[in-house]
């Protein structure tokens, strides 16, 4: 795994500096790790916010499971599965407060998850009944944007947004490592750091864009690419929750105290097909595949649970049964989703009526109501 | 009534949807100190301050794709793109994101963002800067389309594609920016709804159908054909998503001709759409068949070429002709 040279911002607001290369706070074997300075930012997570992380990280792997049979039973005509990525996902949504605003990309069903977004309303998309899902205001989160990297220009502007505003929230785009070639991430890497807005760039590396490996898109680390935009960078190890959680506070501290944008990478693994349409074997080693299963983000957390004495068996049968609960309410809500009805084609297209639209919405009523009438 | 040209007519509008809406913000390459390149906003950072009028890095993809998120947060921005041809870099954000937000997110979210275009060719000027690229957005639903031919139209419709709910491009004729007429600076915008085209000229021989640019030009044509004895209805559409079929097919039923005239090529061009239709609606009341006037099938020539390639009223009257002789 590559570390580059990432500092901590000098004016950071637990004042520290010049912390180097990847953080990380739970080791692979599931151990902590002394001395890093981001611990500082975690202080407050005790055993029972251990337990709920472990146990949102549980539910979320989970749901994307049922997701995943789901599609595979014909019910959704497409998943993409966070596998593996539930620690990137939780660890940074669990350090957003409810007036911070998310843009997604599409496989942040983790994180909305953790906005309270209900599991059913994410499957709209997938199944074809929508093309979104919730109410972006009413829980924080914006809708799934599939032009990669588009939202993260939505991001900057809501958070120029917050700041013409006077607020003191901030946005959060999560974007891949494939979409960091695209032209409107530097833009809005550019447009973000000129305004000093409050944003935080979350990227999930998790290695691989469909089939092209994070090393096509960039020969140097994600997280130091802010630097030439004068963003700040931090390079997290994506499948521990309390680093993530831990960088994005940082990040979310400086965004709220005007210090501007800072950007994230949380190195991950997808450890699943890019999308249920995909087949990895096609451009992946199973060696690299069971290299990455033993830095299972679950796992590991899991471990130190267990070796803290943090859970037992009992404990982890309540998680399964939440999980199980989660699943089940999941595939029934998937199975009552009625399709839409014809008329709706031409709803909210345009706010105000549109000439050619109701010509076209009266037309195509008339030609229905042909059939009701020959049959 | 004050008499004023296009562009200062449009600075004026502007400046009324600002004070009208705390919530309307300009954003553009070089709006703020410069005033614009073509002085549209000038005076408006002063008098706004730099947190309402906020010059931007060359970026059109990041000017509007940060416009979206502004709307997110309740903002009502207004873009400018400094040419046409530069509007390309953020097709992709109109086209995919402006354009589809509401749609996608089942009518809970308003993306009320107007996008300002200076277009059209005619004032000698090096590539990308006279292009005329309205039909793509045109073809795009969820856009509304507008273009103003005069200082009054330019005052009214900017106030208004600013004050919808929806995502107005805004194209702005940069030829006729200094042609003046009169506007009522002070008075509420008027009832004329956007979509709304007008027959500028009464005729009976023929109905030229122009917007944009080629409103003065198809006026020409008219004074011109009126001295020859042909007599010329003049309609500017003003809209071209929505179109004002209404205005259009009654013209037509009434002179039995069409003639369809603007800068950008004929080929799937406004003038396309505009012919397909009439076959459909009113067939029986044509007299000849519809004929379009425009620009070539070429890219925007060097400016030496220009005037070969514009419409002019000369070419639009040739096809009136062809239209009178059946």
């Amino acid at each position: 795994m590559a570390t580059a040279q990432v500092r901590v911002p000098e004016q950071s607001l637990t004042g520290w500096s010049g912390f180097d290369g990847l953080v990380q706070l739970i080791s692979v074997d599931g151990q902590r790790t002394l001395g890093c300075p981001y611990w500082d930012l975690v202080a407050d997570v005790g055993a029972p916010q251990l337990r709920d992380l472990y146990t949102d990280m549980v539910v979320v792997r989970r749901l994307d499971a049922e997701a995943m049979a789901l599609q595979r039973q014909g019910e959704l005509a497409l998943w993409a599965p966070l596998l593996g990525q539930e620690a990137a996902q939780v660890g940074s949504a669990r350090a957003l407060r409810p007036d911070d605003f998310v843009f997604p990309s599409y496989r942040e069903h983790g994180v909305a998850y953790c906005r309270g977004v209900d599991p059913v309303a994410m499957l709209r998309l997938w199944r074809g009944t929508g093309l979104s899902g919730w109410d972006p205001a009413a829980f924080g989160i914006a809708t799934p944007a599939i032009v990669v990297g588009s939202q993260v220009l939505h991001a900057t502007g809501y958070a120029l947004g917050i700041a013409l505003d006077g607020a003191s929230s901030a946005a959060l785009a999560y974007f891949g490592d494939g979409a960091t070639s695209e032209g409107d991430v530097a833009e809005a890497f550019g447009f973000a750091a000129s305004y000093t807005v409050p944003v935080v760039f979350f990227c999930q590396n998790n290695q691989w864009a469909i089939s092209e490996p994070a090393r096509l898109q960039s020969r140097a680390s994600i997280a130091a690419r802010g630097q030439g935009y004068g963003i700040p960078g931090i390079e997290v190890d994506g499948n521990d929750v309390l680093a993530v959680l831990a960088a994005t506070r940082l990040a979310l501290g400086r965004a709220y105290a005007g210090r501007g944008p800072t950007l994230i990478e949380a190195v991950t693994y997808r450890m699943g097909p890019h999308t249920t349409s995909d087949d990895p074997t096609r451009y992946r080693t199973r060696a690299e595949e069971e290299e990455w299963r033993a830095k299972d983000p679950l796992a590991r957390l899991g471990a130190l649970l267990r070796s803290e004495g943090l859970a037992d068996d009992g404990f982890e049968a309540c998680v399964d049964d939440a999980a199980e609960a989660a699943a089940a309410a999941l595939r029934r809500g998937c199975l009552a989703m009625d399709d839409p009805e014809p008329d709706a084609l031409f709803d909210h297209v345009y706010a105000d009526p549109h000439l050619l639209l109701e010509d076209e919405r009266a037309a195509y009523a008339d030609y229905l109501a042909g059939f009701d009438e020959e049959s | 009534m004050a008499t004023m040209s296009l562009g200062k007519a449009l600075n004026a509008g502007l400046r009324r949807a600002m004070e009208r809406d705390p919530k309307v913000v300009l954003m553009g390459e070089d709006i703020g100190r410069l005033g614009g390149v073509f002085r549209v906003t000038d005076g408006l950072l002063r008098d706004f301050g730099d947190h309402r009028v906020i010059d931007t890095p060359l970026a059109e993809s990041g000017v509007v794709g940060t416009a979206v998120g502004l709307a997110m947060r309740g903002f009502r921005p207004v873009c400018e793109i400094q040419f046409d041809g530069f509007v390309y870099p953020a097709f992709d954000q109109i086209v995919s994101q402006v354009a589809k937000f509401r749609f996608r997110n089942e009518g809970r979210v308003a993306m009320p963002v107007t996008i300002r275009v200076p277009y059209g060719g005619g004032i000698g000027a090096v590539e990308h800067h006279s292009e005329s690229p309205e039909a793509y957005f045109a073809h795009t639903a969820g856009l509304r389309v507008v273009t103003p031919s005069n200082a009054a139209d330019g005052h009214r419709m900017i106030q208004q594609a600013i004050a919808s709910d929806d995502p107005v491009v805004f194209f702005e004729p940069k030829r006729r920016y200094w042609e003046k007429g009169e506007v009522d600076d002070g008075a509420p915008v008027s009832g004329v709804p956007l979509h709304r085209g007008e027959v500028v000229v009464e005729g009976s021989d023929v109905t030229v159908v122009a917007y944009g640019p080629l409103v003065a030009t198809a006026l020409d044509a008219a004074r011109i054909g009126e001295e020859e004895g042909t007599s010329i209805e003049v309609i500017d559409l003003r809209s071209l998503s929505p179109l004002d079929f209404e205005t259009v097919e009654e013209s037509v039923r009434k002179t039995g001709r069409l003639v369809v005239a603007h800068e950008a090529p004929v080929f799937c061009g406004l003038g396309a759409e505009i012919a397909a239709r009439v076959s459909e609606r009113c067939f029986y009341h044509l007299e000849s068949p519809v004929r379009r006037v425009g620009g070539f099938a070429t890219p925007y020539p060097p400016s030496r070429l220009e005037r070969h390639y514009l419409p002019d009223a000369d070419r639009i009257l040739a096809e009136v002709d062809r239209c009178l002789l059946g």
